[in-house]
């Protein structure tokens, strides 16, 4: 399965949900905002989105800026 | 100055400067040097994590009592600052946003033309817009009647240090617009910015000057210094100027007099 994550293609093995996928890359949830297919998604909801093939996910957040 | 109050975005400010937190040498000396500034609204970016910026969450050192303002910065259209400003609510940033929408790579220059237009979109959605602008009294006319909360032009390109090379025309602007006028970018000095606010700007917004300075928190502290110099001087009424001289002490009673 292969999905877009910050603009970059990455194959995922085994199928799994948005939380694994966040947690999987160490971030801490409080501090990232996320898109699902160009919908925000609360942290609350992403146990229950199961990634699919050519899912388009957004992982941003704060930095410093003028 | 005490009751002094800048209401502005459905809030009440007293500190007028407003502190980007781009560029500093790390969180740490950025922290101090909002605290320094006493800082009431600090602006910030939103950008892509990578796997190392997980750890480190910038929220965490802003000073309890300072507001954050996201930007829209990297943004090339109208679409992609809405996109931005919504990503930012969902992160809990608030209802302020300061609109960016940039294509010129060179200058940094803002397109008005699609500033505006995310200006409308986001005061229909109810964010307080703050659109940093080109100073252009049409446009920012627009922009109040689209629901700006205060506009923001600058004063010289983004990280000039130039200073306020855009004087004659912010000037037209807070004569003319009704909702606050804020100089936003290119302010290297803290005499720049104390000019600003002799002119009447409602308040300035710093980044650069103070973030890449030998000492960021003593130009902090600098730039709050004169920020309020600049509003008291306004406030107590500049005198007019004049091509001539006019004696400060007076003209009878010379020595030289009645001999």
């Amino acid at each position: 399965m292969v999905i877009r994550i910050n603009g970059r293609e990455e194959t995922v093995d085994r199928p799994g949900n948005l939380a694994d996928l966040i947690c999987g890359k160490g971030l801490i949830p409080e501090h990232v905002v996320v898109e699902h297919n160009f919908r925000i998604r609360p942290a609350g909801e992403w146990p229950g989105i199961t990634l699919k093939d050519d899912d388009n996910i957004e992982i941003v957040s704060f930095v410093g800026g003028g | 100055m005490a009751g002094d109050i800048l209401n502005i975005g459905g809030r009440a400010v007293t500190n007028r400067l407003f502190v980007g937190t781009g560029k500093f040498s790390g969180y740490e000396v950025m922290r101090r040097s909002l605290e320094e500034a006493g800082a009431e609204v600090a602006t910030v970016a939103l950008r892509r994590v990578d796997s190392a910026s997980g750890a480190e969450n910038i929220l965490s050192y802003i000073p309890k009592g300072c507001f954050v303002m996201p930007n829209t910065s990297g943004a090339r259209n109208a679409d992609e600052a809405v996109r931005i400003a919504r990503l930012a609510r969902a992160g809990g940033s608030g209802d302020w946003v300061k609109i960016e929408v940039i294509q010129d790579n060179k200058y940094l220059l803002p397109d008005n033309m699609e500033t505006l237009k995310a200006t409308e979109s986001l005061a229909r959605e109810g964010f307080k817009p703050f659109p940093y602008m080109s100073p252009d009294l049409s446009m920012a006319r627009r922009m109040a009647d689209a629901g700006a909360a205060a506009v923001m032009p600058l004063g010289s390109p983004i990280g000039s240090n130039r200073g306020v090379r855009t004087r004659e025309l912010i000037e037209i602007l807070i004569k003319e617009i009704k909702i606050p006028v804020i100089v936003d970018a290119g302010l290297g000095k803290p005499s720049d910015a104390c000019d600003c606010m002799e002119m009447g700007c409602a308040a300035v917004l710093i980044n650069t000057a103070i973030a890449i300075a030998e000492d960021p928190v003593g130009m902090a502290g600098a730039f709050s210094e004169a920020v309020k110099a600049g509003r008291r001087a306004y406030l107590a009424g500049l005198p007019a100027t004049s091509a001539h001289a006019s004696a400060s002490s007076p003209l009878t009673g010379f020595l030289r007099e009645g001999k």
